[in-house]
């Protein structure tokens, strides 16, 4: 059969979807008893809400689907929502901006393109933003939320990585670099290219002392930070500034025993962020990430409103959970001959099965009952009979009500 | 240049209207003469091994298909004239820093979609509307348009239009362009030998652009347009016959006869200003009430439609002239008799895709559809749409007068979409105006006098 599916887009399998509903189901379960409450944006959002915050490099705007709308001849386009916490932004400014905190969480697709067609290009997310809160106390309530469904999850070998966008905007301007090459490493760094980082060292040596543990060591603790600290005596006040805020978080979350590593390289995109960001790890692969973003909202609202959250991907979490489902009695009712008698009594039973709270299915085709754990075989037009066969024991019993059958599948 | 370096081709020259060419020199080589911006198409998609033509087409491809499968082999050593963008001198605009730091949204006219798109993520412009347009995009500003993106010889030409350049995105020359997978599996080294040391050239470096000029004080724009009608003409081949009918009906229009390439004229109405664009462009422009009226046919009116279905433009009377048919064409030796017959044999697999050229894109995509033709491809061509025929299209839907070129291409018609006259098309919101109201309905009636 041809590849029909359009390139670079995936079907989910059922396999897949029992593990993204767990996903989903332990995620919401987290969210709620924190007090988030759930939303969902349109799937076509207008483009100038992503080139006006000005978050989006020319390089990510390129990979933007984005066109017009069948009443667009305006020459205004539209776009499938390539980020999902710039729409939630826009969801509180447009209807609950007189509520000065708001804590929202959403499961999303968004939309990037990607040339080889190897790579998603929708992608799930689970997401989190705590809009409003008190510094601090709401990042450490974001980072512990994201830990905690990655734990409960059971993914194996969890790294949690710490980083600033406003220690690494601070430490870019240190450089002193004339403007056109600080946006050229800037424009790097948010490709993700950060040997511009080292490949820039200025002409101050000082700078090397606290850039170079930042750029290459992987501190462990708030102590970490603490050092850089001391070693940067003639950095800005921008600089300390952030450092301290870093290491309030790191304090923090020191004395909540949250595991983490210090990497300044941990964050994409951090036009967008301001404050802390992580991400998560699992087994070597990025599963999320997150952070502290105050600037977005004032950019869409003009009010001052400071914001963080995170997202973990679902598609990689899909791969590398082995989530087999929960177990449930599996039945199969096999009818002897499909006339309305016996389809009757067929339907019924498998009715009351599933009130049970098993999984009944019936069937007059006599397939090979595989995955099932029962089958019953149902014959006899005017006082039906019921043999039950269970195919683990490979026990079988004959019974003449339903009532008995129920009885013995529940067990 | 061709016959420089001995790749002549008999009959290639401006006056022919011969598509197809052999080379004497070279029998294994054929060559097409197509639009400039069809070369880079037709090469990207595979239908040609190598191709010539300009870096802004080059340029425009690529921007809006960064993975396409084109190759820059060679700058050829000729080619004028840059790409700009430009401001109009009455916008107070002095550099191009103060299209961020300005509010407001940017209206962006160009023939270049792509870079244009491009360049906006570049400059980092938050709020803008990009006009795509056929032509004459410097005809646009000020009031229709507060950029452009444009080629021109040079900054005097640009500022000889009342323009102002902000930035020259690159300068224009011609390349020999090639297919990627042709060029790594197939041998076309006797041709690329042609091409030796004196012809190629390092390609001009693209310098990062800069305002090139120093900043100009802003003048203010006349007052009282507002309550006036705007009214687009044609340029190019409706250019006579619409001049003849506005004679005929007592509309007297300086300049709009000759053969003056000025955009902007006047008529003996005070209140009715008058622009002079691509009939392409009217819908699209009239829509967003850059124009009230505009004189365009009817095909280029539906292509819109098709397109933007709720769109305030509408037809407001038939000009009775530039009677042309929509057809659809296919090659003589295929024995499709009509729609019904090609619907058959696509859905046997003969074609996988259809391959489909038209300048009407919209107008193509509906009428396959309409007649539940499965698989097919549109290539939009830009003019002389025959050409392609039979090797890099199956089917033509393309406008014909008389017929008689779509018979010394060999090409026969099987169906007729649609019935094509130039008309008058007016914005919605225009007509039922109280301003405007009376004054359109006046130039109608006089439009309507040209028709007895």
């Amino acid at each position: 059969m041809e590849n029909q599916k359009c390139k670079g887009m995936r079907d989910l399998l059922p396999d897949d979807m029992l593990r993204f509903r767990h996903i989903e189901d332990l995620f919401r379960d987290c969210c709620r008893k924190c007090d988030y409450q759930e939303v969902r944006t349109p799937t076509l959002e207008y483009l100038h809400l992503f080139t006006a915050v000005g978050t989006l490099t020319p390089s990510m705007l390129g990979k933007v689907y984005s066109f017009l709308d069948w009443d667009g001849w305006s020459g205004e386009r539209v776009v499938l929502r390539p980020d999902s916490t710039i729409p939630v932004a826009r969801l509180y400014v447009e209807n609950l901006s007189e509520h000065e905190q708001a804590k929202l969480f959403y499961v999303s697709n968004s939309f990037v393109f990607e040339g080889t067609g190897r790579k998603n290009r929708e992608r799930w997310q689970c997401g989190a933003e705590f809009i409003g809160g008190v510094k601090l106390a709401a990042d450490a309530e974001t980072i512990s939320l994201a830990v905690e469904v990655v734990n409960r999850l059971g993914l194996s070998d969890v790294r949690l990585q710490l980083s600033h966008a406003g220690l690494v905007k601070a430490l870019i301007r240190e450089l002193n670099l004339g403007a056109g090459e600080e946006a050229e490493v800037i424009g790097r760094i948010l490709d993700g290219d950060w040997e511009a980082l080292s490949e820039a060292k200025s002409t101050r040596a000082e700078l090397d002392r606290f850039l170079s543990p930042l750029l290459n060591l992987r501190g462990k603790s708030g102590s970490f930070l603490r050092n850089v600290r001391a070693l940067s005596p003639t950095a800005s006040a921008s600089f300390k500034s952030s450092l301290d805020d870093f290491i309030g978080i790191a304090t923090l979350l020191d004395d909540l025993d949250c595991d983490y590593e210090i990497d300044i390289t941990a964050i994409r995109s951090f036009e967008y962020y301001t404050g802390v960001c992580f991400r998560l790890l699992s087994d070597g692969e990025t599963i999320g990430g997150g952070g502290r973003y105050d600037d977005l909202i004032p950019l869409m609202s003009g009010k001052s409103t400071p914001a963080c959250g995170f997202a973990l991907y679902i598609d990689p979490i899909i791969r590398l959970l082995s989530y087999k489902g929960e177990d449930r009695s599996r039945v199969l009712i096999v009818g002897e001959r499909p006339v309305p008698e016996t389809v009757k009594v067929c339907f019924t039973l498998a009715k009351s099965l599933r009130d049970a709270d098993c999984v009944a299915e019936v069937d007059f085709q006599r397939r090979e009952p595989s995955g099932y754990r029962w089958v019953v075989s149902v014959s006899g037009e005017d006082v039906p009979s019921f043999a039950v066969t269970d195919l683990e024991r490979k026990e079988q019993q004959n019974v003449s009500s339903p009532a008995a059958v129920l009885s013995i599948v529940s067990g | 240049m061709l016959n420089g370096i001995a790749l002549g081709f008999e009959d290639y020259d401006s006056g022919a209207r011969r598509y197809r060419l052999q080379s004497p020199r070279y029998p294994f080589l054929s060559a097409k003469v197509l639009q400039e911006r069809d070369v880079c198409v037709q090469v990207a998609v595979g239908n040609y091994d190598l191709g010539i033509c300009g870096s802004d087409w080059i340029e425009e491809l690529q921007a809006g298909y960064p993975a396409s499968t084109l190759v820059r082999l060679l700058g050829l050593n000729y080619g004028e004239g840059s790409l700009y963008l430009v401001a109009s001198c009455h916008s107070g605009i002095s550099g191009v820093g103060d299209l961020v730091s300005r509010q407001g949204s940017w209206r962006i006219v160009s023939e270049y979609s792509n870079l244009t798109q491009a360049l906006t993520s570049n400059l980092r412009l938050r709020s803008f509307r990009i006009f795509p347009v056929w032509g004459a995009a410097g005809a646009y500003l000020p009031e229709d348009a507060d950029l452009a993106v444009l080629w021109a010889r040079n900054e005097k030409e640009v500022e000889s239009q009342g323009l102002f350049p902000l930035m020259e995105l690159f300068p224009v020359q011609a390349f020999l362009i090639a297919n990627r997978d042709q060029l790594e599996n197939k041998d076309v080294s006797p041709i690329l030998g042609c091409f030796g040391p004196s012809t190629i050239s390092r390609p001009r470096t693209v310098v990062p652009g800069k305002p090139s000029v120093a900043a100009r004080p802003a003048a203010s724009l006349s007052q009282g347009q507002e309550k006036g009608v705007k009214l687009a003409l044609p340029d190019g081949h409706q250019k006579a016959p619409t001049s003849q009918f506005l004679e005929r009906a007592g509309l007297k229009i300086e300049g709009y006869s000759g053969k003056t390439s000025e955009r902007r004229l006047s008529a003996d109405l005070e209140w009715l200003s008058i622009k002079v664009i691509r009939p392409q462009d009217m819908p699209l422009h009239v829509a967003n009430g850059n124009f009230d009226l505009a004189v365009t046919g009817r095909d280029w009116l539906l292509e819109h439609l098709y397109r933007f279905p709720s769109s305030p433009v509408i037809e407001l009377l038939d000009l009775g002239f530039g009677k042309v048919k929509i057809v659809a064409a296919l090659a003589q030796e295929t024995s499709v008799a009509d729609i019904a017959d090609l619907r058959a044999l696509v859905q046997a697999g003969k074609f996988s895709p259809l391959r489909v050229a038209s300048e009407y894109v919209n107008i193509a995509d509906k009428y396959l559809r309409d007649n539940h033709i499965s698989s097919y491809r549109l290539i939009p061509t830009w003019g002389a749409s025959e050409a392609f025929l039979p090797e890099d299209a199956d089917l033509l839907i393309d406008n014909t007068q008389t017929g008689k070129t779509l018979a010394e291409h060999n090409l026969r018609v099987i169906d007729v979409l649609l019935r094509s006259s130039a008309c008058l098309i007016g914005n919605e919101h225009s007509i039922s105006s109280p301003d405007k109201r009376g004054k359109i309905e006046s130039v109608v009636a006089m439009l309507r006098r040209g028709l007895e």
